[in-house]
């Protein structure tokens, strides 16, 4: 059968038909996708921090942040932790299944906004992927910015995404790369504590560094407070929300926080502008 | 090499930042610069040599012990404080420390401490107010440990 | 309140036999023809073949949680408000097959599925219901994302609407300006004098223009005019119900822990059911079937509501689980999010989800507890 894609007009934007070019085992439940075009139309150009809404034939739709690198055409990155039978779907996909791409979705991190200045990246658990591609982004540009500091927390060491990734990162020029981890075990030299216990060991010029934060709520929330405390002004705050998507086009209405829809006027958010919301309970 | 006076070391530690200079003047005098090594423990669980310790280097791991098995709770590091719980009078400690790395300290004597607290109500409370800001932080750390925050969690309620 | 028609120039009139002469005439130029008429004990919007399926000589009673029919002393034939169902199932239909896909091993096709839309004309659009036309018109045609269904639906619907001659008991078009006249948005529009068995009509485009050129019509005397001017009238002063907006969005955010949350809550079954009627609410779910193989599959989207405990799932818990942080989501959205969203409120006043709730809660009484103040009711 001639396969193909065609633009089926109840569904803004366009899908775009991708094949899964490899899947790797990140750790036993997180793994990264690669994605190429499986026809002749090439996969959309993104931002760091935007995600893909991306079908499973049958399954659904999931939205999924771009993890890879934004200068590397034709392909598309995503790094997607099974939680549910939606995504331990996608993450069963073998080299060659097909995939449908919507997308890319949303805002992204304030790369440049962030030019001339320290960045900090806070990430705890899943939420490093979607700043894997802000990484990629400085570091392709490394003379635009200062200093570059990643600050990584998961729970135990195997839940460690990209671990050589980081070490690499560690060693360049400019760049100070600490993991922790919640639990440690004896064959773990590195730290133990959460996220917000690295920020003893980082020395920060508060007026001049962005930060750009992803993870889970309640440890984004405490990892604002930290940065707060030492003197960082809320406007150079950034942090990638998640909420319940079907549509990503700000139709469907459930991804609404306050008066903001999560899919259009986010996932990336500068506190400033979610300060007001951030600590409502049940929103 | 230069090589700086312990009084010189002390001031550079946050611990001591706001600190009277009568005040680090004093802990200097009474502090000893230790070293440990690579896997060497610092203390035991229940030791009782009632020592308090400025970290200056290197990371420390504390642990708890159990038959067939050794916990790791928290590390610490450059900037923190060690063994505060000597503060609070003689008693061994709960958990033990180790070193993961190469560690320089500044070490204390907790009696003597205790003893300039009750003779100096001033400098007394200052430093017990730094402890409890260390303390404080350490219990927050520890709480939001608890929380598990990258659990996957099925089937839960509230977020 | 002044309500005036345009000029006598621009505005014609016309016998009743003449307007249901616009039923062939439609029908005859492909239209579906779609409009209030009698059903399971409401006045509901459904597909009508002929003039006499619309309700004449009946009226609606409205109250909170109370709906009943009535039969009037006269013949007109809109001689009633709005029913549990208006006009947006057509536009944004409770079911859409969004595309088929068939798969064949590793890849697979969607196929180009739609099917053409339907030329529809909505008969007897009320002047509120224009307004929630127009905010769903916003959500899905403005912005950077267009809904093509929708679009197509839109495109596709001629509407002749009719104004309000009497209100109901939930009624509040007047607290949002959204009524008892319609202004525009229309094709068509009647204003009926049933004593004189006369519909003023006025057009308000070029396909009004041309549909009113094909019935029997004339220049309405001045005497007719005024009736209809009073008429309007009429339905605005019997309006009982009022909603203060002045600073709403503001206040409605800031009393995000106000006692009245926990108050109506109390009262709340959760059904679902003034989403169900409002005519601006517009949220939806998606639903992915397959056949027995795996190897078709269908994408369903369907209506969704705010008030299910599973809307705001995200993995391992809905960040609203209480039906507190539910009604509160839905009411600060209808009149505060909207705001910042699209630019006006969400709520167009047409009563629906006052008449339609099991637990009577009545969202003018809401808003003003919220605002501390005693809800404003006058006439009967």
């Amino acid at each position: 059968m001639t396969a193909a894609v065609v633009s089926a007009p109840v569904l803004p934007p366009a899908m775009t038909a991708a094949r899964v070019a490899s899947v790797m085992k990140e750790t036993h439940d997180t793994f990264t996708l690669c994605l190429e075009p499986a026809e002749s139309e090439p996969l959309p150009a993104f931002a760091p921090g935007q995600f893909s809404m991306l079908y499973v034939f049958g399954v659904g739709e999931l939205p999924i942040s771009i993890s890879g690198d934004p200068h590397e055409p034709g392909r598309l990155v995503h790094t997607v932790r099974s939680v549910g039978k939606a995504t331990n779907a996608l993450v069963n996909l073998k080299p060659g299944a097909w995939v449908g791409v919507r997308g890319p979705f949303g805002t992204s991190w304030p790369l440049e906004a962030a030019r001339g200045r320290d960045v900090l990246i806070v990430a705890g658990g899943i939420g490093l992927a979607p700043l894997r591609s802000a990484i990629h982004e400085v570091l392709r540009h490394r003379d635009d910015y200062v200093r570059l500091m990643v600050l990584y927390g998961a729970r135990s060491p195997k839940d460690l995404l990209y671990r050589r990734q980081l070490a690499d990162w560690g060693r360049l020029a400019d760049t100070q790369v600490l993991t922790t981890v919640d639990y440690g075990g004896v064959n773990w030299r590195g730290y133990v504590g959460v996220v917000t216990t690295l920020f003893r060991y980082v020395r920060l010029h508060p007026a001049g560094t962005t930060v750009m934060i992803c993870g889970p709520e309640i440890m984004m929330r405490y990892v604002i407070r930290e940065v707060e405390k030492r003197g960082i002004p809320p406007e150079q705050i950034y942090l990638s929300m998640e909420r319940n998507m079907k549509c990503a086009v700000g139709f469907c209405g459930h991804c609404q926080m306050g008066p903001y829809f999560v899919c259009k006027d986010g996932p990336i958010f500068a506190y400033e502008r979610l300060r007001p919301w951030l600590e409502k309970y049940e929103l | 090499m230069e090589t700086k006076t312990i009084a010189e070391v002390l001031r550079e530690h946050p611990f001591v930042t706001g600190l009277k200079e009568s005040y680090i003047h004093k802990l200097a005098e009474m502090a000893l610069e230790v070293q440990f090594a690579k896997d060497q423990l610092i203390f035991r669980q229940g030791d009782e040599s009632g020592l308090f310790y400025l970290v200056l280097s290197g990371k420390v791991a504390l642990e708890a012990t159990a038959p067939g098995r050794i916990s790791r709770i928290q590390t610490v590091g450059e900037t923190d404080a060690l063994g505060w719980s000597v503060m609070l009078g003689p008693g061994g400690k709960t958990f033990q420390a180790r070193a993961l790395e190469p560690v320089r300290a500044l070490a204390f004597d907790g009696a003597r401490l205790r003893q300039l607290c009750e003779q100096d109500p001033g400098f007394g409370f200052q430093f017990t107010r730094k402890l409890l800001h260390v303390v404080s932080e350490r219990l927050q750390a520890a709480r939001m440990q608890l929380l598990d925050i990258y659990a996957p969690r099925t089937g839960g309620k509230l977020v | 309140m002044q309500t005036t028609l345009p000029d006598g120039a621009s505005c014609a009139a016309a016998t009743r036999d003449a307007v249901a002469a616009l039923f062939p005439i439609l029908q005859g130029q492909g239209y579906q023809i779609v409009g209030p008429t009698l059903r399971d004990g409401a006045i509901t919007c459904d597909v009508l073949e002929k003039f006499a399926e619309l309700p004449a000589g009946w009226t609606d009673e409205q109250s909170p949680g109370r709906y009943r029919l009535k039969k009037r002393d006269d013949s007109a034939m809109f001689g009633y408000n709005v029913g549990p169902q208006g006009w947006k199932r057509y536009l944004h239909p409770p079911e859409l097959k969004m595309f088929e896909g068939t798969r064949d091993g590793e890849s697979f096709c969607i196929l180009k599925s739609p099917p053409p839309p339907v030329k529809r004309a909505f008969f007897g659009v009320r002047p509120c219901e224009l307004v929630a036309i127009e905010r769903q018109d916003r959500i899905f045609l403005s912005d950077r994302y267009l809904d093509p269904g929708y679009r197509a639906n839109r495109q596709n619907a001629l509407i002749i609407a009719v104004n309000c001659t009497q209100s109901a008991g939930t009624c509040f078009c007047t607290a949002m300006h959204t009524g008892p006249e319609a202004h525009s948005g229309f094709d068509l529009c009647l204003t009926e004098l049933a004593a004189r068995g006369v519909f003023l009509i006025e057009s308000g485009s070029q396909t009004g223009a041309e549909l009113l050129a094909q019935i029997d019509h004339r220049a309405p005397t001045p005497e007719e005019m005024a009736a209809a001017d009073e008429a309007i009238d009429h339905a605005a002063r019997n309006i009982e119900r009022t909603l203060n907006t002045e600073g709403l969005r503001d206040l409605l955010f800031e009393s995000f822990e106000h006692p009245r949350w926990d108050h109506v809550a109390a009262r709340c079954l959760s059904c679902a059911n003034c989403t169900l009627v409002c005519p601006t609410c517009f949220c939806t779910t998606v639903e992915d079937v397959t056949d027995v193989t795996g190897n078709h599959a269908e994408r369903w989207r369907k209506w969704d509501s705010c008030f299910t405990d599973s809307f705001s799932y995200i993995h391992g818990g809905s960040v609203r689980l209480s039906v507190k942080s539910r009604y509160r989501q839905w009411l600060t959205h209808k009149l505060a999010a909207w705001v910042d969203q699209f630019g006006t409120s969400g709520c167009v006043g047409c009563g629906r989800c006052i008449t339609w709730c099991p637990g009577r809660i009545d969202i003018t009484e809401e808003v003003a507890a919220l605002r501390g103040a005693e809800p404003v009711r006058s006439g009967s």
